[in-house]
């Protein structure tokens, strides 16, 4: 009994032994994740992983509206791609004033943010988040790496498709970077994700890389208009192209205004590029079925980020548009909107470059009776000086963005929600890099095209034929007026910042606003502000960076 | 008190049969020996002084003593955990004697439950508190953790609200982590409990009935602790559940009636300084919004509470079954209305013996159902902001009937992110739950027949919940308002979500102990040497929310209908307790820990412990020393493992599928997004070493006793949250094992029975901590411009952070603006201390100071007992604790009260001492000193004695719990577990009367 006892205790004690060693390596699944070799094994599978580094740009995280954020340490609403970007080039400028006491915010209007502000350091690590979600696809979507799941043929190319766009979408976010931050951190699917800390790279090699880099998927990009709707193609490519052309200058120090008309030109004489008729019904809550007259379903939008009311939720993008603008006495049920969340309107700058309106009261919603349709502007209860930014009815309420239905009015999918979509770029933007390139001394393009350009831009505006009251002469067409012009046009769209900069009235004290640098009536900013600092989170994280000059360190 | 009865037993087989040997007597003793509640004691020892002679008490107390010849006697009668007591008597022919005996203040010989067993506190070499029952808090207790709260020196034990179990956050010398778990690893029975929650139950601990606990042992260092290894670097908190006691069987009844009430309302404008306010400052608009009610909405929503708790226990023998019942039933009503809690327990122990004691089996259950209701505790928030001078019904059936704000420019409809009628909020919201739980272990212990040293132990516990419930909206309620399209593009209102989470977690134990007595080398060695296999497993299942007409919400259409989280734990472990000549003691440990959250190669942890003691008041020169009758020094060190507050895939870096309101579209198709998860591969344990030096002292005989420990414990390989470099992982801040923290701190604790008669006595305790902590790393390479991480979200800009851990300071510590004050004493609104002098206020010019945790805090409990009255009191202060209160700091503030929205809202009174405009959040102006002293508890007892002939003892309590708080801090109470004073549900006042009956 004695030894049998014995040899039972050593059995346990070896089991517990083989047991435990067993456990070193055991794997335990989660019954709802996939790895990256299930998930990259299917076609399916591949349009499921590009649908997020595309819905980065419209989705702050996995569960929408809120809940699985993307980006860490700034409030998931606010973390929206579009978002942030809005915020750092139109809270900046004369364009918006917003009543929110969300850290960071006010300084951005008061020009006196610093390397921890929330708002930059959100569009920071969103920018870097999506570029981060293009690298690893690519890396997933070698051609060896798709022909070794057995993926061929059409699912085969477009699969490269998505290469190629996901490589467009990188570009556009270091873009994005080399635009507010000149000198990101930079790294591309040549390298292993977390298995290096990324180098710093400056503002004009970053300008190289992008201009490089489109140039080299230009060719092989899906021709213009023949991709699938909310996908880059070709023309996507030329008007990214244009627009980082036209700030040659800004970014590099050597202009490129020949490129710029170049690559404009081509988006605008591509067949199906046009305006819409009405220039109301672009931002509202079914603007993806918005057509050009005799253009089939081909819309002025070049590449759109898309959101949805009930399927792609958040409290970004268009939702923030929609939502954030609305307050007052603004009549909620033409946006479409259950409540508006009093913050944003605009300053008197804008209004001024707009004829005068004939009535205030509110009752030729959504603008004024005015003769240039663009003037979507809310009157009654507002004020349009500003005492205090903060107070909702100081500055005037702006209804360019109403999430209802075109002609019907009829609320979009949810209330709480916006369906619509947001152009990253759209036909206009293309005339009027165009017209301002030939101003700089372009010599790809001609005047008399550009005023024509300008021309068919106003006309719409008006409602008015050619030679009628929208029409300017080759004399009105000078730079001033192209950056008024582009106000008017472009207006809320993201690109006033970026536009003051490079007619250098961003910084300094030769163009004023209500409150630039924090005074009533405005006063001049230093012009390192022309630059958002790297934040200090990513300066203390990643020691290759060094921060912009003029924000410490 | 589990600690006597194995003890008992083979103290009375010993009695006994020696009993049986001594016959050829002339005269006897007998008689009956009873505790202190008037029950038989069996197996204590009764012996005639100066001889041989000694008897047993059996079962059922009595004791017979034989031989003895005429004359004077003095009989000892003497039981471990019990004072020693002679009794003088006189014998003449055969002579019958009762004697009471009383427990001990602070015995030595008591047996303390470690881990994996028992030690004699005499040889405990570590930092171990044990509190029984008879020093446990009484009055309307609700979950176990409230029991011993203020009783142990560096334990903290803070209520998360008043909400009716709403449980505690139980910090051991101040936790040891800083984003991984601070929790204590909590074993009740053996088995080690799970820190995750339950769904649908406020805390986990709250199914266990208080009722059933006989003892907590708190492994404070890790010397004791480390045995326990894995998830011990937060201390560890051994729960042992009242066992069946020997012979005929006690009935113990209790009851309980309270009544809570609320101490103290928010500070806010009263609804004529609100008017007065409104129209002094406030435009057209507003001041055309004022009403003409009186409503004080805090009347509105909180209650008085009526609550009863009823206990009836049962133990006993039938035949050779120990075993003790207990059924339990409690009903707590909260003092925010709705707010409930109903709960069924049970609880089994059969502890039965087979072979001669050389088998033991020990068997327990505890099992509990629980019902719950919460109460939408954004009402508190809400009844500070709505307008009080609005009525609290509109007359009209909208919204239930509650007056909501309305939006005068869109008439008919609710005026957006307006505050909701808090009474509306309250009663149209059905929030309720059910969740069973049983925690079983069955225990099998056998001593070997050929080999009696040595025992082998295997034992099974299982820890099983079903937390399941509903929240229920009606669609009249304002927060149904807007509603949500149906799947044909209908607005609908109303909601239903409903949420069920099973929770299983195993441990399969097995052990060898070993233990000794080297007579005549005058030592003693105890071992154990065991193997452990826990598993922990979460299913929860998901569920689609449904409108009011039973339509599903498209939106909310799960991804996955379960979600499964597992990991299992596995370990070896061992330990060696040598003591030589009962003066110098040594104990050392070791256990190896394999956790499947890390990634395979990294997932070994080693935990390893010394610890030696020095009985001064063994040697000689102390021996016999009649006032200082013990000493004895301690020094440990040890190094225990974290793992827990982490995920448990997270190394692997999958990918996931958004949820269906998260697509995106390409061409009319939208897609359900793979996202790539963050990973960390490299993560690992975080480890903890503890130092530990202290002194146990006890003055004459144990009347005057306590313990004094310094401890340094540092943190390496922190699971802290750190910034990731941009476009090196798919999370820009992920928790990495980066950095290092230390504690140091001093506890004491004194206990004296500075009266101790037969009628009076008077037992008083003091315990004091002082920890201090500070993080001295938190970067993979020293970096003196980390600015720091930001945490603690406070209210009012979306996204502001007040505190922040840093390099150099206290975890969680605030960081704030430096207010500047005008001549006449009030702050200047937006006027800051500029630090860095380049004249901008900025982050820069922060100030990193105080932090939530107190710097010392200190428990005082006193018991006084006359004859058949008993009362006492116990209390808690802390001091250096520091509270932000986001209350006044979101709505103290003009442009809340007159706001932009266009709305009239209520707010902090702060608003006139400040007059601030604009929110200043980050002035340290909200920042205040929360120190306190809080009367706990006060009680009463009288008792009757037998009430019924020979049996039935009665007793009768009253507690008054949350007597008063001596504090500078201006919100409604100064104690917080968060450091953010946001709209907690408040801690009620509660009277409480109590009746015990045994019989």
């Amino acid at each position: 009994m004695k030894r049998n006892s014995i040899k039972i205790l050593l059995a346990l004690g070896l089991l517990s032994f083989g047991i435990t060693s067993c456990k070193k390596n055991l794997i335990l699944i989660p019954n709802n994740q996939l790895t990256s070799e299930q998930v990259f094994s299917t076609p399916a599978g591949y349009t499921q992983a590009m649908a997020k580094v595309y819905g980065a740009y419209a989705s702050t995280g996995n569960t929408g509206p809120y809940g699985n954020a993307d980006i860490q340490g700034v409030d998931e609403g606010t973390s929206d791609f579009f978002r942030e970007f809005w915020n750092c080039q139109e809270l900046t400028t004369d364009e918006a004033v917003i009543t929110y006491g969300d850290p960071g915010v006010q300084d951005l209007h008061n020009m006196v943010w610093d390397a921890n502000n929330a708002v930059s350091r959100g569009l920071y690590y969103r920018s870097l988040y999506q570029i981060t979600l293009c690298n690893n696809f690519i890396q997933q979507a070698t051609p060896a790496m798709v022909a070794s799941h057995s993926i061929s043929g059409a699912d085969a190319a477009n699969i490269a498709n998505y290469v190629l766009e996901a490589r467009f979408l990188r570009a556009y976010q270091y873009w994005v970077l080399m635009d507010v931050f000149g000198n990101p951190p930079f790294a591309t699917d040549a390298t292993k994700i977390g298995s290096a800390i990324p180098p710093r790279i400056a503002r004009k090699d970053l300008y190289a890389y992008i201009v490089g880099e489109l140039k080299a998927i230009e060719p092989s990009m899906v021709a213009p208009n023949k991709n699938l709707y909310g996908r880059a193609d070709q023309a996507a490519v030329w008007a990214l192209l244009a627009r980082v052309y036209l700030n040659a200058q800004v970014y590099t120090g050597t202009a490129d205004y020949n490129d710029a008309i170049t690559y404009a030109n081509k988006v605008i004489t591509t067949q199906g590029y046009g305006l819409i008729t009405n220039f109301q019904n672009l931002m509202l809550a079914n603007n993806n079925l918005n057509t050009i007259p005799g253009g089939g379903t081909v819309s002025e939008f070049i590449l759109t980020i898309n959101y949805d009311g009930t399927k792609t939720q958040g409290y970004g993008g268009s939702q923030y548009l929609t939502h954030a603008s609305v307050g007052g006495s603004m009549p909620t049920a033409k946006f479409g909107i259950a409540g508006g969340y009093a913050g944003s309107r605009t300053t008197s700058n804008i209004i001024s470059l707009f004829p005068t309106p004939p009535t205030t009261d509110g009752t030729k919603f959504p603008s004024n009776g005015d003769v240039d349709s663009r003037a979507e502007f809310w009157y009654p209860g507002q004020s349009e000086t500003i005492n205090s930014v903060t107070t909702f009815t100081d500055g005037l309420g702006v209804c360019k963005f109403r999430d209802v239905t075109i002609g019907g009015g009829a609320q979009g999918s949810d209330p709480n929600f916006a369906d619509m979509d947001l152009p990253l770029f759209r036909v206009p933007e293309m005339y009027l890099i165009y017209a301002e390139a030939v101003l700089r001394g372009g010599t790809t393009g001609d005047a008399v095209t550009a005023l024509g350009y300008i021309n068919k831009i106003r006309e719409r505006a008006y409602g008015s034929q050619p030679g009628g009251a929208g029409d300017i002469t080759a004399e009105q067409l000078t730079l001033p007026f192209i950056l008024d012009e582009r106000a008017r046009e472009l207006f809320w769209e993201g690109h006033r910042r970026t536009d003051l900069i490079r007619y250098g009235l961003f910084t300094g004290g030769s163009y004023l606003w209500p409150f630039k640098g924090g005074a009533k009536s405005g006063v001049g900013v230093a012009d390192y502000r022309n630059l958002f600092p790297i934040p200090q989170s990513d300066l203390a994280a990643n020691p290759n960076l060094r921060q912009n000059p003029g924000y410490g360190n | 008190m589990k600690k006597t009865y194995l003890i008992k037993y083979v103290f009375l087989l010993f009695f006994v049969l020696s009993a049986a040997a001594a016959f050829a007597q002339t005269n006897v003793v007998s008689g009956k020996v009873f505790d202190e509640t008037n029950q038989p004691l069996p197996g204590a020892t009764v012996a005639v002084k100066g001889t041989q002679k000694s008897a047993g008490t059996d079962a059922n107390g009595n004791f017979r003593i034989t031989g003895l010849s005429n004359g004077t006697i003095t009989l000892q009668v003497s039981f471990v955990g019990y004072k020693t007591m002679e009794k003088i008597v006189s014998v003449t022919g055969n002579v019958t004697v009762t004697i009471g005996l009383m427990p001990a203040a602070n015995d030595l010989n008591e047996v303390v439950v470690i881990g994996y067993g028992t030690e004699k506190k005499k040889d405990l070499t570590g930092s171990i508190a044990t509190v029984t029952a008879k020093d446990f808090n009484t009055g309307a207790v609700t979950t176990p953790e409230q029991l011993i709260q203020g009783k142990v020196a560096g334990v903290s034990i803070i209520s998360n609200s008043g909400a009716p179990g709403s449980g505690s956050q139980i910090l051991i010398r101040g936790g040891a982590s800083v984003n991984g778990s601070n929790q204590p690893l909590i074993v009740v029975d053996g088995v080690p409990l799970s820190n995750d929650g339950i769904a649908g139950a406020a805390s986990p601990l709250d199914l266990i009935n208080p009722n059933d606990i006989a003892t907590f042992s708190i492994l404070k260092d890790a010397s004791a602790a480390a045995i326990y290894g894995n998830r011990a670097s937060n201390g560890v908190i051994i729960i042992t559940t009242k066992k069946g006691k020997a012979g005929k069987p006690v009935i113990n009844f209790n009851t309980q009636l309270s009544i809570g009430k609320l101490t103290k309302e928010a500070p806010i404008l009263s609804p004529n300084q609100f008017r007065a306010y409104v129209k002094a400052n406030g435009d057209s608009l507003h001041i055309a919004q004022l009403g003409t009610a009186n409503t004080d909405w805090q009347k509105q929503i909180y209650q008085t509470s009526v609550s009863n708790d009823n206990n009836l226990s049962v133990s006993g023998t039938a035949g050779i079954l120990p075993y003790r019942v207990s059924v339990g039933y409690t009903d707590q009503k909260g003092i925010l209305k709705t707010s409930s809690l109903n709960r069924y327990t049970a609880g089994i122990n059969l502890s039965p013996s087979f072979l001669n004691d050389h088998l033991k089996v020990d068997f327990n259950f505890l099992g509990s159902q629980q019902k719950e209701r919460f109460a939408n505790e954004g009402a508190i928030g809400a009844a500070n902001n709505f307008n009080p001078t609005d009525p609290v019904y509109s007359g009209n059936s909208n919204f239930g009937g509650y007056y909501e704000i309305m939006d005068p420019n869109n008439p008919g409809t609710l005026k957006a992110l307006a505050p909701l009628n808090p009474l509306g909020l309250l009663n149209e919201e059905q929030n309720r739950s059910t969740v069973y739980r049983g925690i079983g272990s069955l225990a099998v212990d056998y001593k070997l027949h050929f080999f009696p040293d040595v025992h082998a132990n295997v034992s099974y516990g299982y820890d099983g919940s079903n937390g399941q419930g509903y929240n229920d909206f009606p669609p009249t309620a304002a927060s149904q308002y807007v509603g949500a399209k149906d799947a044909n593009g209908v607005i609908q209102h109303g909601s239903n979500t409903k949420y069920k989470t099973v929770i299983g977690n195993s441990t399969i134990d097995a052990h060898l102990s070993y233990s000794h007595d080297f007579k005549s080398a005058k030592s003693h060695v105890d071992a154990v040497a065991g193997y452990s296999d826990q598993n922990f497993t979460t299913t929860t299942t998901n569920f689609a929310t449904y409108f009011s007409n039973g339509e599903v919400n498209p939106t909310t259409l799960p991804t996955y209908p379960t979600g499964i989280g597992q990991y299992d734990l596995t370990s070896v472990y061992g330990r060696v307790n040598y003591a030589y000549d009962d003066k110098y003691l040594l104990t050392g440990t070791i256990r190896t820990d394999v956790s499947t959250r890390f990634a395979p190669g990294i997932r070994t942890g080693n935990f390893p412990s010394v610890a030696a003691a020095w009985v001064i008041s063994n040697e000689d020169f102390l021996k016999n020393n009649p006032v200082l009758t013990n000493l004895k020094l301690r020094v440990g060190w040890g190094k225990t493992g974290n793992q827990d507050g982490i995920g448990d895939y997270e190394y692997l870096g999958d990918y996931s599928l958004g949820t269906s309101t998260a697509q995106y579209q390409f061409g009319n198709t939208f897609y359900p997004v793979y996202r790539p998860g963050a990973f960390y591969a490299n993560r690992t344990w975080e480890e903890t070493a503890t130092k530990n030096a202290g002194i146990d002292y006890g003055f004459l005989n144990g009347r005057i006793s306590g313990a004094i420990d310094f401890y340094y414990r540092t943190t390496d390989h922190l699971l802290a949250q750190i910034n990731e470099p941009a476009l090196t992982n798919f999370a820009n801040t992920i928790v990495a094992n980066i950095g290092n923290m230390r504690d140091e701190g001093v506890e004491f604790n004194i206990t004296g029975q500075i009266i101790d008669t037969k009628d009076i006595s008077w037992t008083a305790n003091i315990n004091m901590t002082l920890n201090r902590n500070k993080i001295t790393n938190l970067t993979a390479v020293a970096n003196p411009n980390f600015p720091g991480l930001q945490t603690g979200g406070i209210s009012g800009g979306v996204g502001t952070y007040i505190q922040l851990n840093q390099v150099g300071y206290t975890k969680y510590s605030y960081a704030t603006y430096q207010q500047v004050y005008g001549s006449d004493g009030r702050p200047l609104d937006g006027v800051y201390v500029d630090r860095n002098g380049d004249g901008v206020i900025g982050s820069s010019d922060l100030v990193v100071r105080h932090s939530p945790d107190p710097q010392e805090y200190f428990g005082f409990n006193s018991d006084l007992r006359v004859k058949k009255w008993s009362v006492g009191f116990s209390a808690r202060a802390n001091l250096g604790n520091y509270l932000y209160n986001n209350i006044s700091s979101s709505t103290g503030i003009e442009s809340n009260f007159i706001n932009g929205l266009g709305i009239d809202e209520n707010g902090s009174s702060s608003v006139l001492k400040t007059g601030f405009v604009q929110g200043q959040y980050l002035s340290d102006y909200y920042l205040e000193n929360a120190s306190f002293f809080r009367m706990d508890n006060v009680h009463i007892g009288y008792n009757f004695g037998k009430v019924f002939k020979n049996t039935g003892d009665l007793k009768i309590t009253g507690n008054v719990q949350n007597v008063f708080i001596i504090t500078k801090y201006t919100g409604v109470d100064p104690e917080s577990t968060t450091g953010i004073d946001n709209n907690q549900y408040p801690r009620p006042r509660t009277y409480v009367l109590g009746l015990n009956l045994t019989l």
